[in-house]
C-alpha cells in the first residue's frame, strides 16, 4: 500500500518578483520521516506552506495524502502542521491551548495530550508564553500529534532549541512514528539530527529539487573515493558529485554502488547522510532524482574548475 | 487510543463532516474575552454614569417642566443640564469607532502580526469557517452591547427631547439613537476586521479603522443622510422645531432668486432695504417678502425620524455584511 503524502508537479510560488520555488516536482511516499534540507532561501518553508494549504501555488499543483488538494477540508483534517518558531497564543495557558485545539478539530486525543504534557512536566495552568522554548515546541508538537494526523509537517522544528531539547523533541516525533505510523515531513538545517531520524531525504536548492530519495538508497548509490589529487581531474568513470582536495589526496563523492570497480590507487568508503547532504548542498548544479526526473550528471571538469 | 485512520484510505474522508460551528463559540470567547470585557467595561462605565445622572435629569424634568416653556424649567432643567448633555453627545460620537477599532481590528491583525495564523489556519476547521465563526459571533455580541447601551442613552435623552432641546435629527443625536448606534458600531467592527486583514498589523489597523470610520461618519452626516427620502417643500417659515431644514432659498416671480445664505441675499437686502434711521428693526425676511420675494424651505419632518433610523441601519448593516464577507473571502484566498 503506497501513496504519496506530498506530491508536487511543476509547483512554483512567486512572492512579488522573487520566485521562492520553481518547477518543483517531487513525490514523498508515506511511511517515512522525510527531511527537507537546503540553504536559506531554498524554498523549504514555501514548499511546506503550499503543502499545508497556507499558501496558494503561482503555478503547478500540489496534492497531499494520496491526491487530496492541499488545504481542502479532508487535507486539513489529516495533516498537523507545526510552523517555524511554533507560533502559539502566548496569553493562553497550556490547558487552554489544548482545549482550543480540541475545539478546532474533528479528532483530538485529549488523554494522549494530557499524559504527554504530564510526562514532559509542562504545567497545564502556565501561559504558553511563559514556557521555555523547548517546552513551547513540545506543547506545539503534542497538540499536533493529539490530532492523530496521518501526516505531521514540521517546519524547522528544532532550529531554536538547545541540544537536549532538540533530542527530546525528535524523540517525541520518533515515538509517534513508532506508535501510530504517522508520516513525517520536516525541514531542518540541523544535519546531524537528521542522521538519527530521517529515512527519506529531499535536498532543495534555489527553489528546485536537487536530490530526493530514500536515505538507504541514496547512501548505497554514493561512494567516497580517496586517491591521488593529481589524478582527480581526469577521473571520469562514474558521475562525480563533489570534489574535495586535501593536500596530496582528493576526495571524490561519486554516484556508485558498492559493487562498482574502484580504479587502482583509489580507496572507496561508504558515505554518511551528513557528508552526502553537504556534498550536494555545496554543488547546487548536481542532481540525483529518482526515475525520469533525474537531472544531468555533473562532469568532473566542471567540478574541478 | 483513538482509532487511527490508516494511511492510504482516502475513502475514509469522503463525506467528511466538518467541525461543528458551535465549537467556535468557546474558541471566540476564550481568545477575545479581554476585548469583549473591554467593550463591556467601557460601555458599562458610561452606562452607570448615564443612569445616575439620568435619574437626576428625569427628576428635575418631572418637577420643573410643567410646562416645558416655563421659567422654572429653563433654570432648573435646561440651564442645569444643557452643558452636560452636550458633552455626553460629543463624547459618545467616538464610542462606536473605539469599539470597532479595539474589538474588530485585532481579530485578524494580531494573528497575522504574531504568526499564530499558521497555527489557527491549519486546524481541521479550516480558515474561512474559523474567520466567519469568529467575526459573526463577535459582531453579534458587540451589536447586542451597543443595542442595550443605545436604549439607555435614549432614555437619558428623553427629557431633553420632550423639552424641545435635543432635536432627534441633530447630527450628534441621530447616530446615537437605537438603530443607528447599533448599526454604526457594527460597521466600525466590520471596518476594523477588514482593515486588520489588509494591513496585517494591529496598531496601523486600529488607526486606519478610526480614520475610515470618521470619514464615513462625516460624509453620512453632511451629505448622505438628507437624501434618504425626498425632502418636503414649504413656503411657510414657521416649521416645527423637530423638522430638519435641509436648505432654504428665495424665489421671485416663480423663479429661483438666491439661497437664504450667502453674499447674494446680503447684497439684495442692503439694496432693497438700505439701513436707514427708523428702519433698522426690519428683518431680512420681512424686507424680502415686502419686495415680492417668497421664502422656500426643503425639510425632513420630525415624523420621518424612525424611517430614517431604519434606512441608516439598513445600509450600514448591508455594508457590514459586505465588509465581513470580503474579509472572509480574503482569508480564504489570500496566501500567507
Amino acid at each position: 500500500m503506497s501513496m504519496n503524502v506530498i506530491q508536487a508537479s511543476g509547483l512554483a510560488k512567486r512572492y512579488g518578483s522573487t520566485w521562492a520555488l520553481r518547477e518543483c516536482t517531487l513525490a514523498i511516499p508515506s511511511g517515512h520521516v522525510a527531511a527537507l534540507v537546503g540553504p536559506n532561501g531554498a524554498g523549504k518553508t514555501t514548499l511546506l506552506n503550499l503543502a499545508v494549504g497556507l499558501a496558494e501555488p503561482s503555478a503547478g499543483d500540489v496534492t497531499v495524502l494520496g491526491g487530496l488538494p492541499a488545504g481542502s477540508p479532508a487535507a486539513l483534517d489529516g495533516i498537523a502542521f507545526v510552523a517555524q518558531d511554533t507560533p502559539m497564543y502566548k496569553n493562553l495557558s497550556a490547558a487552554d491551548m489544548l482545549h482550543l485545539t480540541a475545539n478546532l478539530n474533528r479528532r483530538f486525543d485529549r488523554r494522549y495530550a494530557q499524559a504527554r504534557l504530564g510526562e514532559l512536566g509542562i504545567p497545564l495552568n502556565w501561559k504558553a508564553g511563559k514556557l521555555s522554548g523547548g517546552q513551547q515546541a513540545q506543547l506545539a508538537l503534542t497538540l499536533a500529534l493529539a490530532r492523530r494526523p496521518r501526516l505531521l509537517v514540521l517546519d524547522e522544528p528544532v532550529a531554536m532549541l538547545d541540544p537536549v531539547a532538540r533530542h527530546d523533541f525528535m524523540g517525541t516525533v520518533l515515538a509517534a512514528v513508532a506508535d501510530d505510523g504517522v508520516s513525517v515531513v520536516l525541514s531542518s538545517h540541523v544535519l546531524a539530527e537528521l542522521e538519527r531520524v530521517a529515512d527519506y531525504l529531499i535536498v532543495l536548492s534555489q527553489g528546485r529539487v536537487q536530490m530526493a530519495g530514500e536515505v538507504d538508497g541514496l547512501l548505497a548509490s554514493h561512494r567516497m573515493l580517496t586517491g591521488p589529487a593529481a589524478e582527480a581531474a581526469s577521473y571520469a568513470e562514474q558521475p562525480v558529485v563533489h570534489l574535495r582536495r586535501g593536500g596530496a589526496q582528493a576526495h571524490l563523492l561519486v554516484r556508485a554502488t558498492a559493487g562498482d570497480p574502484v580504479p587502482p590507487g583509489w580507496e572507496a568508503h561508504p558515505v554518511g547522510l551528513e557528508e552526502l547532504t553537504l556534498a550536494y548542498l555545496r554543488e547546487p548544479a548536481a542532481a540525483a532524482l529518482p526515475g525520469p526526473a533525474r537531472g544531468r550528471d555533473i562532469q568532473p571538469s566542471e567540478v574541478t574548475r | 487510543m483513538t482509532t487511527l485512520t490508516m494511511a492510504g484510505c482516502p475513502k475514509h474522508d469522503v463525506g467528511l463532516r466538518p467541525v461543528p460551528w458551535r465549537r467556535m463559540v468557546w474558541v471566540t470567547w476564550r481568545q477575545h474575552r479581554a476585548a469583549l470585557a473591554g467593550v463591556t467595561v467601557f460601555l458599562g462605565a458610561i452606562a452607570v454614569y448615564l443612569w445616575l445622572t439620568g435619574l437626576q435629569i428625569h427628576h428635575s424634568y418631572a418637577t420643573a417642566c410643567h410646562p416645558a416653556s416655563s421659567l422654572a424649567c429653563n433654570i432648573n432643567f435646561t440651564g442645569r443640564y444643557a452643558v452636560t448633555v452636550n458633552v455626553v453627545r460629543v463624547f459618545l460620537q467616538a464610542a462606536p469607532a473605539l469599539i470597532g477599532a479595539f474589538a474588530g481590528a485585532p481579530v485578524l491583525a494580531r494573528e497575522l502580526e504574531t504568526g499564530t495564523f499558521r497555527f489557527a489556519w491549519t486546524q481541521g476547521i479550516g480558515r474561512w469557517r474559523w474567520t466567519l465563526g469568529k467575526l459573526v459571533l463577535l459582531a453579534v455580541t458587540v451589536a447586542a452591547a451597543a443595542a442595550a447601551f443605545s436604549m439607555l442613552f435614549s432614555w437619558y435623552l428623553r427629557p431633553f427631547s420632550s423639552a424641545g432641546y435635543a432635536i432627534p435629527f441633530a447630527t450628534d443625536v441621530f447616530d446615537l439613537r437605537e438603530v443607528a448606534f447599533v448599526a454604526w458600531t457594527l460597521a466600525a467592527f466590520a471596518i476594523g476586521a477588514l482593515a486588520g486583514m489588509l494591513i496585517r498589523r494591529v496598531v496601523p489597523a486600529i488607526a486606519a479603522t478610526l480614520a475610515v470610520y470618521a470619514g464615513l461618519g462625516l460624509a453620512t452626516a453632511l451629505y448622505l443622510r438628507q437624501h434618504y427620502m425626498t425632502p418636503l417643500l414649504t413656503s411657510k417659515l414657521n416649521l416645527p422645531g423637530s423638522a430638519w431644514i435641509v436648505s432654504q432659498w428665495y424665489t421671485t416671480g416663480g423663479k429661483f432668486a438666491f439661497p437664504a445664505r450667502g453674499s447674494q441675499i446680503v447684497s439684495a437686502v442692503s439694496r432693497l432695504c438700505p439701513p436707514r434711521i427708523g428702519n433698522s428693526s426690519i428683518s431680512p425676511a420681512q424686507c424680502l417678502t415686502q419686495h415680492g420675494y417668497t421664502p422656500w424651505a426643503s425639510y425632513q419632518p420630525g415624523s420621518r425620524f424612525w424611517p430614517f433610523q431604519w434606512i441608516e441601519g439598513g445600509w450600514l448593516l448591508a455594508l457590514s455584511v459586505l465588509l465581513i464577507a470580503v474579509t472572509v473571502w480574503l482569508v480564504r484566498r489570500r496566501a500567507a
